[in-house]
């Protein structure tokens, strides 16, 4: 079975209609998104449907913090540009959107995989895997084989080997990389709605459960217009400007 | 130990999960194994076994061979890992320099790669009878160098390089003679994860052939490969390791500041420019070695276009206190930031202008030199060959020399020396490193397209620069040398062409 993993889709409807294009060329037979539909982008009830749409049909999908948040509405901790960004992000999606979205789970297990937003070890803390330890940590703490997980906004491929010895590697886009059933594997697909590896292309990845090979993928979309949106709906310029610079 | 047989570190304390390790029952010949049959038992090393297999529902009748790792109970990572990697980097390999996959063995049920068998012996039976013959070493060489580069340029870099992991394909009707690398355990290809860059505390390669760089954990410079062929010519030149075989980490540094007995005082018969190469490969420093293979294949191809320093007529080795100084720099040193495999070889390039001396126009002449200028200036590592074709007869005598007497061969050679000439002082480099970047030649051909081709196709030209005919009727009468060498290529092709004014008639 072939899946396609998609992450933090931010509301940015341009970038996820580019890459459902090219998923439709890769012969995908199940979706699995790993949360973060929504925040920093102008569109989020646009994507909120259609991961709706993809769930009804079977698709997994996950909570991430800011679909969270969207949920409960902006709270008094957040930075101002987070809390002007959460309040106009509630006000935009009707009561199923906010549903749909409160009722998803943190986590969803599949034979072998682990999905889940932010890590394995204390998904509803949203902590990030900035590095090798973290990833050793959460791989640990899970005994699916592979994990897929989202909230690092930069692609990335960590594993860890029978003697306990871990890596991590940058992967070239277009390459399909076996994923060796000897070993428990870290798979960040980087983000389809807000790129910050100084790439402003979309990100995901795609994976064959029976050849184990798992491909990154970077697909360029109209970033001018998704942020010429972000400006128009008022929100912080910071958050046009990235979607442009990738970063 | 072995001296041949890669170091195998000790077993890593284990932590983390448990080892996915599982009983493996002895194969026996005549067992069926995901549809392959056990033919005949062929080899048991250090770290597999090999099988001769054929396909039971029948195949293309390509004979093929099964590898199965050995697992010597409990965990045993140099085994694993390096069956996990080839695993992983031969299914993307292709080309005649590699064999061909058919299939791989999970390790869940029972880990195994079937591929391609070659034909015939590994180049290890050689060694026992070097010395070997000048020429054969030089053919050799060319070959494995030939077949290197093919290798880096799919992304990877072997590490493992040695006399058993070289076969040949056999020749047949005087095609085939191509030299194959084999084993990819220790290997690394730039677009997918190292699953060795952390596992090991101990230098991995195998001892004599090792790279310095690879002693100080470097894996992913192209020349750590080019380093290992050194010590292999320097073998089958001389009947000696130029390093020895040492067992110990502390002896495996030697090779950072011992430079080794030059080749010639070894073996007289050995031409000064063949000590150059061989001496240039073994360097310590990467960046002292070829830039990439294919230029090292050039130069054994191409013997008097090599250029000549000081090691060419070194008589011994360095004194104490040289290799003293060596030795306090090396200490502590790490090894710099390097290219990886792909950036190392798009920046060597070997770049092939071919100047039509004899006809072309001045301005036609002034503008390829511009072009080629402009390449050499993006391009640090490129390596120039400058060519002139003198034409022959296919049948019959030919005019070697002018009316007045004088040689044609040489005559052409001036014209193209100084035709290159700006352009070797525009790279404003020390007169011995210019002579190594650019270098110029006459071919005698009865057909100029056939004869750039081949050379470009021989010398794993990367880009092809030429001129093409300016006047119309010209073209028309005798063919355009460029067209076809455009169209046949297995490079880029830059086919340059004089401005000319809008009226011209063409």
């Amino acid at each position: 079975m072939k899946l396609a993993i998609i992450t933090d889709l931010h509301a940015n409807r341009e970038a996820v209609e580019a890459v459902f294009a090219h998923a439709q060329t890769q012969s995908i037979e199940r979706y699995v998104f790993l949360g973060d539909f929504v925040g920093y982008g102008a569109d989020p009830g646009w994507v909120v449907d259609r991961v709706r749409e993809h769930v009804e049909r079977g698709a997994v999908a996950v909570k991430g913090n800011h679909d969270a948040a969207a949920v409960m509405g902006a709270q008094p901790t957040m930075v101002p540009d987070a809390r002007a960004v959460v309040t106009w992000t509630h006000g935009q999606l009707d009561a199923e959107q906010l549903a749909f979205l409160a009722a998803l789970p943190l986590t969803a297990v599949e034979d072998d995989r682990l999905y889940v937003h932010a890590n394995a070890f204390a998904p509803a803390e949203w902590g990030y895997i900035h590095g090798r330890l973290d990833a050793v940590r959460s791989m640990q703490a899970t005994a699916c084989r592979l994990t897929f997980c989202g909230h690092v906004h930069e692609p990335q491929l960590y594993h860890l080997s029978a003697t306990g010895k871990a890596g991590e590697f940058a992967p070239t886009p277009g390459v399909a990389i076996p994923l060796s059933a000897q070993r428990h594997w870290l798979v960040v697909p980087g983000s389809a709605g807000q790129p910050r590896d100084n790439n402003p292309a979309a990100a995901y990845a795609t994976f064959n459960t029976v050849s184990n090979d798992l491909c990154f993928h970077r697909i360029p979309y109209d970033h001018d217009a998704a942020a010429a949106k972000v400006l128009a709906a008022g929100l912080p310029v910071r958050l046009a400007q990235r979607l442009q610079d990738g970063c | 130990m072995d001296a041949d047989s890669p170091l195998a570190p000790p077993a890593a304390p284990a932590f983390g999960p448990a080892p996915a390790t599982h009983p493996l029952a002895p194969l026996s010949a005549g067992q069926v194994i995901d549809g392959f049959r056990l033919e005949e038992h062929l080899h048991r090393g250090g770290m597999a076994q090999l099988w001769r297999v054929s396909a039971v529902d029948g195949n293309d009748g390509t004979p093929l061979i099964m590898k199965v790792p050995r697992i010597k109970g409990g965990e045993d990572p140099a085994s694993i890992v390096g069956f996990e990697v080839e695993q992983m980097i031969l299914p993307k390999l292709a080309g005649v320099h590699v064999p061909h996959f058919v299939a791989k063995g999970d390790f869940t049920q029972r880990p195994y790669i079937v591929m391609e068998r070659i034909a015939g012996n590994s180049l290890k039976a050689r060694f026992d009878a070097a010395p070997l013959p000048v020429d054969e070493v030089v053919d050799i060489g060319i070959r494995v160098a030939t077949a290197l580069h093919d290798l880096h340029r799919q992304h990877v870099v072997h590490l493992d390089v040695k006399p058993s992991n070289i076969l040949f394909r056999p020749r047949v009707d005087g095609k085939g003679g191509e030299a194959v690398l084999v084993d990819f355990g220790l290997s690394r290809h730039d677009h997918l994860p190292d699953l060795l860059d952390e596992e090991f505390e101990l230098p991995m390669g195998t001892s004599p052939y090792m790279s310095p760089e690879q002693v100080q954990f470097v894996r992913n410079d192209p020349r750590s490969d080019l380093f290992a062929l050194g010590v292999m010519l320097y073998h089958l030149l001389t009947g000696e390791r130029p390093f020895g075989a040492p067992v110990s980490v502390r002896g495996l540094r030697e090779r950072l500041y011992r430079d080794p007995v030059p080749p010639r005082a070894l073996r007289s018969e050995c031409p000064p420019w063949l000590q150059e190469v061989i001496l240039r490969c073994v360097e310590p420093q990467p960046d002292r070695r070829p830039p990439s293979a294919a230029q090292l294949a050039f130069e054994l191809q191409n013997p008097a276009e090599v250029a000549l320093t000081e090691r060419a007529t070194r008589r011994a080795r360095s004194g104490r206190m040289k290799v003293w100084g060596r030795w306090l720099s090396a200490l502590g040193a790490e090894p710099s930031a390097r290219a990886s495999v792909t950036v190392q070889v798009a920046r060597s390039p070997i770049l092939l202008v071919a100047v039509d001396v004899a006809n072309a126009k001045p301005e036609l002449m002034d503008a390829l030199r511009l072009t080629v200028q402009r390449l050499l200036q993006t391009e640090a590592g490129a390596r120039l060959a400058c060519v002139a074709v003198m034409k022959i007869n296919r049948i019959g005598m030919d005019e070697f020399t002018e009316p007045d007497g004088s040689s044609r061969h040489v005559n052409l050679l001036v014209q193209l020396k100084h035709w290159a000439r700006p352009l070797v002082q525009a790279l404003n480099l020390p007169a011995d490193v210019v002579a190594g970047r650019v270098t110029c030649q006459v071919l005698h051909a009865p057909d100029a397209a056939g004869a750039i081709l081949d050379y470009a196709h021989k010398n794993q030209v990367d880009h092809i620069v030429m001129g093409a005919r300016s006047s119309g009727m010209l073209r028309r009468y005798l063919g355009s040398v460029s067209a076809q060498v455009a169209a046949q290529a297995e490079c880029s092709v830059t086919v340059v062409r004089q401005s000319a004014p809008s009226d011209a008639d063409t």
